[in-house]
């Protein structure tokens, strides 16, 4: 290889690698919401998200099996105690959505809730 | 397909064979098949429902909670014609997280439906009654959490929906289901049991099943399918295809209808009316007709 054609592709590849690094730009980063559930109460309860933007939340229950339920996106998982659980999520419209456990979890289990403000 | 129906739209539906809907102090409607057909008394019968006792609960929703079932009871007893069975779709006590108090409270309960005078009674248990052992306390006082009975012509099929604290009916259940429709002829009067809805009533305060569309789908091919169940204590009438689902009143308090208010906190207590909102009903079973003759009954009669 000469190396006026070693120049050619050493351009080449920078050309890839800054195209890769505009993409990768353009993708909004995931914000992590950290979410820690117990009997019967999740802390956060109310949690706000933009409109479009990626989230990952991270689970974690400091006693026994909960769920996590986003019903109006028929979004859910189990939190398991000892781990953490993690959930991408998009919300794809504004409003204000109920998040509740979904898993039996004891006398309080009922009132295991909390509110999703998308805006 | 699910939608709700209103009340007029039911009583249409009844006309076209369906299930037979009444509600209301003294109104009755009372269904004839699409021919016109009159049944005789031998196809007939009635069953009494009641759900939701939820034995052990204390607080302001309910401050006479420790003599309503009793009375509601004795209002049974007190029926003109005695009921074939009786049938309690779920949540007999409240839940504890005391293992020892579970059992305690299911003796309580026990004791307190024995002096029923009808002797055929069906239990299964609600999320309250058997969601924190999987049953395991709900099973040593009332059997089963899922089986099946006939009776004059009809198969009665009680699905378990709460054992699992996941709210599923479950694999090993769902294929239990399967194996028994099979052996039925398409035209076999079917009427099934349960305590959550089967369908998406309202997921957002826990009023759904979460594998319950497998069930609903496994009944589909059934012309003739009606859902008894209880859980949101008050009456609600739904169709899924041309399955109706008839949710039951409670006898400790009412809840607000699906969606209507931001939080699902209990009607209530009313000193001026007590008891309102709370019931029982008698389901006047056309076995011919395949039809339902719903009547809510109050736990006190005025």
């Amino acid at each position: 290889m000469n190396a006026r054609r070693r120049v050619l592709l050493g351009a080449a590849g920078l050309g890839g690698l800054s195209l890769l690094g505009v993409r990768a730009l353009a993708q909004p980063a995931a914000q992590v919401v950290k979410v820690a559930a117990k009997k019967f109460d999740y802390t956060p309860n109310e949690i706000r998200l933009k409109k479009g933007v990626p989230v990952v939340f991270e689970l974690t229950s400091a006693d026994v099996v909960m769920g996590f339920n986003i019903p109006d996106f028929k979004t859910r998982t189990d939190i398991v105690p000892g781990k953490v659980t993690r959930l991408a999520f998009t919300p794809d419209r504004a409003g204000k959505f109920v998040f509740m456990c979904d898993v039996f979890c004891g006398s309080g289990h009922e009132d295991m809730n909390g509110t999703l403000i998308v805006e | 397909m699910q939608r709700p129906i209103d009340r007029r739209e039911f009583l249409k539906f009844a006309s076209f064979g369906g299930a037979v809907f009444a509600s209301g102090l003294g109104i009755t409607a009372y269904g004839a098949d699409s021919a016109g057909a009159k049944s005789t008394a031998a196809d007939e019968f009635y069953f009494v429902q009641l759900s939701d006792s939820h034995w052990g609960f204390e607080g302001p929703p309910n401050p006479d909670a420790k003599v309503t079932l009793k009375k509601a009871i004795a209002s049974v007893n007190a029926l003109s014609e005695p009921p074939d069975f009786i049938v309690f779709t779920g949540d007999l006590t409240h839940t504890t997280d005391d293992p020892k108090e579970r059992r305690q409270r299911m003796a309580q309960f026990r004791d307190i439906v024995a002096p029923l005078k009808v002797k055929d009674v069906r239990f299964m248990p609600g999320e309250h009654d058997a969601s924190l052992d999987r049953g395991e306390a709900y099973q040593e006082f009332f059997g089963k959490t899922h089986y099946t009975f006939d009776h004059k012509g009809i198969h009665f099929i009680v699905l378990d929906n709460v054992s699992d604290p996941a709210a599923k009916i479950g694999e090993e259940q769902l294929a239990w289901l399967a194996s028994d429709l099979k052996r039925l002829p398409k035209d076999a009067r079917i009427v099934v049991f349960t305590h959550r809805p089967l369908f998406d009533l309202y997921p957002q305060w826990d009023w759904a099943t979460r594998d319950g569309a497998q069930a609903v789908e496994l009944l589909m091919p059934y012309p003739n399918v009606t859902v008894f169940y209880g859980h949101i204590h008050q009456e609600n009438h739904h169709m899924t295809g041309h399955i109706a689902h008839h949710a039951a009143k409670s006898l400790i308090f009412p809840l607000p209808a699906p969606g209507s208010q931001p939080k699902r906190t209990p009607l209530d207590w009313d000193p001026a009316q007590p008891y309102r909102g709370l019931g029982f009903r008698d389901v006047e079973a056309d076995v011919k007709q395949a039809t339902y003759r719903l009547d809510e009954m109050p736990v006190v009669k005025a």
